[in-house]
């Protein structure tokens, strides 16, 4: 029988807010078509921050409540979608936390509905707010340096740049701009949007994101449990890979002997 | 943006491969975008005074219909009966009558609404950026307003008197919406008005103004067909299910992230099959008739318009289940619409 080597790098955990997690992989909770989907995408791929829209909790009457399908163990991430500015996202906030949801939220504030990007002003703004008054704050913002370094400055508990448009599955359009938050920021960062397969989650782990969150990509699927695991496995494949120090690509071919090697050789052959 | 004569194209083109290649087109970004749900709502008529002429309408001034208005009381039981069969997303209507459902009138109505429901919307008559501002703080998100046909000629010919005599006042509402503060606008053409590829067009074009100015905007588009009232028909360009079914294709294909309503006015098996292929709200267990919910037998109902889908919201619920789907009724979370940001205007 072979023998199965575990790789000897150990990882520490995913830390927010003095909080750890094992698994690095957020799971978004819209778009599902049923909440038993919901339910088996959360068991199967792990994951232990779940975000919902404070708008699509019905607590009052009559749909099934989406939170109940949401294991107790598994940290409650409340967004403020639907916020157009700083003002309605506090208030969401506000409500989340007076309506007993906690005090964890994800800033979303768009005020463009064709393309859905983040007002990074806004945003920063609303961070400053509620990061005063005791929330945990996980801001989700269009990937800008000045914007990520506003909001470490705002106490904000991590930063969240978007990978490319929400829902339009093209990956890491914003790779670059990421790698620079990856190299300069001190929060975790967690790639957020537009991530459509498991491959780009993988990708923004090997760049040294600290997770990743999808949505979208898991709930449009045919069978969203297994896509979910998928995501997760590949966040896990990700992230031991930037452990490994992997090579990275670079732009021209580059001698596996390196040509001054000899330099540093023991002794001289001649 | 899309020409005019490729609109024609398409919608002319018969070939049921095409068809099935738009659908298919369609399909994927619904999906793409809104994933498996679909958004319900139910509309709550207030008022069938009007007093505009409109020659399709069924309530239009030179009809005789009896005509009512609901009392406080009456809202209150219609919006009770609406609320206890699970909706939480209300579309207040009434015909545009400026003397007899005033601003005040439409103020109690939303100020009762906000007993019972998540989101308000409203279909009235065009209003001034301050009254629709007035209406975002009292607690209205959406607003509706259908510039029905942008054939100028035909517009001025079947909208014979009233203040919806007024293209570029009806055609600018959209805007002062907006510039109210309200967050979702729906905009709409009639079918069977005119010709389709003609309106269509316009109505993209308007729609794109709509975002380029008015970005952080929430649109949907309505494509309600002419129906008869009462068994009049009063269709001038009829429009079939297939080219009905491409407009919605077509527009789900230009805009991938604009919602689609579709109302009662089409038949189950039309709705049915559409679910998926663009739209994301539907009404359910609707009622077109002033009281018609609790108050008025149904002999005693002048409709707006005849309903071709009588199923209950719980029936719609279990069919859009049984298609894979989930049903939104909640999605939205009301907080204080905030007056001040809007005063200066108002002043100004």
């Amino acid at each position: 029988m072979m023998e199965t080597i575990e790789p000897s790098i150990s990882d520490r955990p995913l830390k927010i807010a003095g909080k750890e997690f094992s698994n690095r992989f957020l799971l978004g909770t819209g778009k599902f078509k049923n909440k038993k989907d919901l339910q088996d995408a959360i068991a199967a791929s792990g994951t232990q921050i779940v975000t919902v829209a404070l708008r699509r909790i019905d607590l009052e009457r009559h749909e099934e409540n989406i939170l109940e399908y949401i294991p107790k163990d598994v940290t409650l991430l409340i967004n403020t979608s639907g916020a157009r500015n700083a003002r309605e996202a506090v208030a969401i906030a506000h409500l989340a936390r007076d309506s007993g949801y906690g005090d964890w939220i994800k800033i979303e504030v768009i005020n463009d509905s064709k393309y859905l990007l983040p007002d990074n002003e806004e945003t920063v703004k609303a961070t400053e707010i509620l990061a005063k008054e005791g929330f945990t704050i996980l801001p989700y913002m269009y990937p800008d340096l000045y914007t990520a370094r506003a909001l470490v400055k705002a106490n904000a508990a991590t930063v969240m740049p978007l990978g490319s448009l929400i829902g339009s599955h093209q990956g890491l359009q914003t790779r670059e701009f990421i790698q620079i938050l990856v190299d300069e920021i001190a929060v975790p960062i967690i790639v957020d949007a537009g991530l459509g397969a498991p491959s780009h989650a993988a990708e923004a782990m090997e760049l040294g994101a600290a997770g990743v969150l999808a949505n979208t990509a898991i709930a449009s699927a045919l069978h969203p449990a297994a896509i979910a695991k998928a995501f997760s496995l590949a966040v896990e494949g990700g992230r031991l890979a930037y452990l490994s120090k992997m090579a990275k690509s670079l732009p021209q071919a580059n001698a596996s002997s390196p040509l001054t090697g000899f330099l540093f050789e023991a002794t001289e052959n001649f | 943006m899309i020409s005019l004569e490729h609109i024609r194209q398409i919608l002319l083109d018969r070939s049921p491969a095409t068809l099935e290649k738009l659908a298919g087109k369609a399909a994927q970004l619904t999906q793409q975008y809104f994933g498996r749900t679909i958004g319900l709502y139910a509309p709550l008529y207030l008022s069938n005074y009007c007093g505009s002429y409109c020659t399709y309408c069924g309530f239009h001034s030179h009809n005789r219909i009896k005509r009512f208005k609901l009392t406080p009381e009456e809202m209150r039981q219609e919006m009770a009966y609406l609320a206890n069969q699970g909706i939480e997303n209300i579309l207040l209507l009434t015909g545009e009558s400026y003397q007899l459902t005033p601003m005040e009138y439409l103020q109690e109505a939303v100020g009762i609404a906000n007993d019972y429901f998540s989101s308000i919307s409203l279909e009235v008559h065009p209003l001034e950026t301050g009254q629709y501002a007035q209406l975002f703080a009292g607690g209205v998100d959406g607003i509706a307003v259908y510039q029905e046909t942008y054939d100028r000629k035909l517009y001025s010919q079947v909208h014979r008197s009233g203040i919806k005599a007024d293209y570029d006042f009806r055609y600018r509402a959209p805007q002062r919406a907006a510039g109210g503060g309200i967050r979702s606008i729906t905009l709409g053409i009639l079918l069977g008005l005119a010709d389709p590829a003609e309106d269509l067009c316009s109505l993209y074009q308007h729609l794109r103004l709509m975002e380029k100015n008015y970005p952080g905007v929430e649109y949907s588009l309505s494509f309600p067909r002419l129906k008869p009232i009462k068994a009049k028909d009063f269709v001038k360009a009829s429009v079939d299910d297939a080219t009905f079914i491409k407009i919605i294709c077509l527009t789900r294909v230009l805009f991938p992230r604009v919602g689609i309503n579709l109302s009662t006015r089409e038949r189950p098996w039309i709705r049915d099959h559409v679910l998926g292929l663009g739209v994301t709200r539907l009404s359910a267990g609707s009622n077109t008739s002033v009281g018609g919910y609790t108050l008025k037998a149904v002999d005693e109902q002048d409709p707006q318009f005849d309903i071709e889908d009588h199923r209950s919201l719980a029936q719609i619920i279990a069919v859009i289940k049984k298609s894979h789907f989930d049903p939104i009724l909640t999605d939205w979370r009301r907080i204080k619409n905030p007056s001040a940001l809007y005063s200066s205007w108002q002043k100004g």
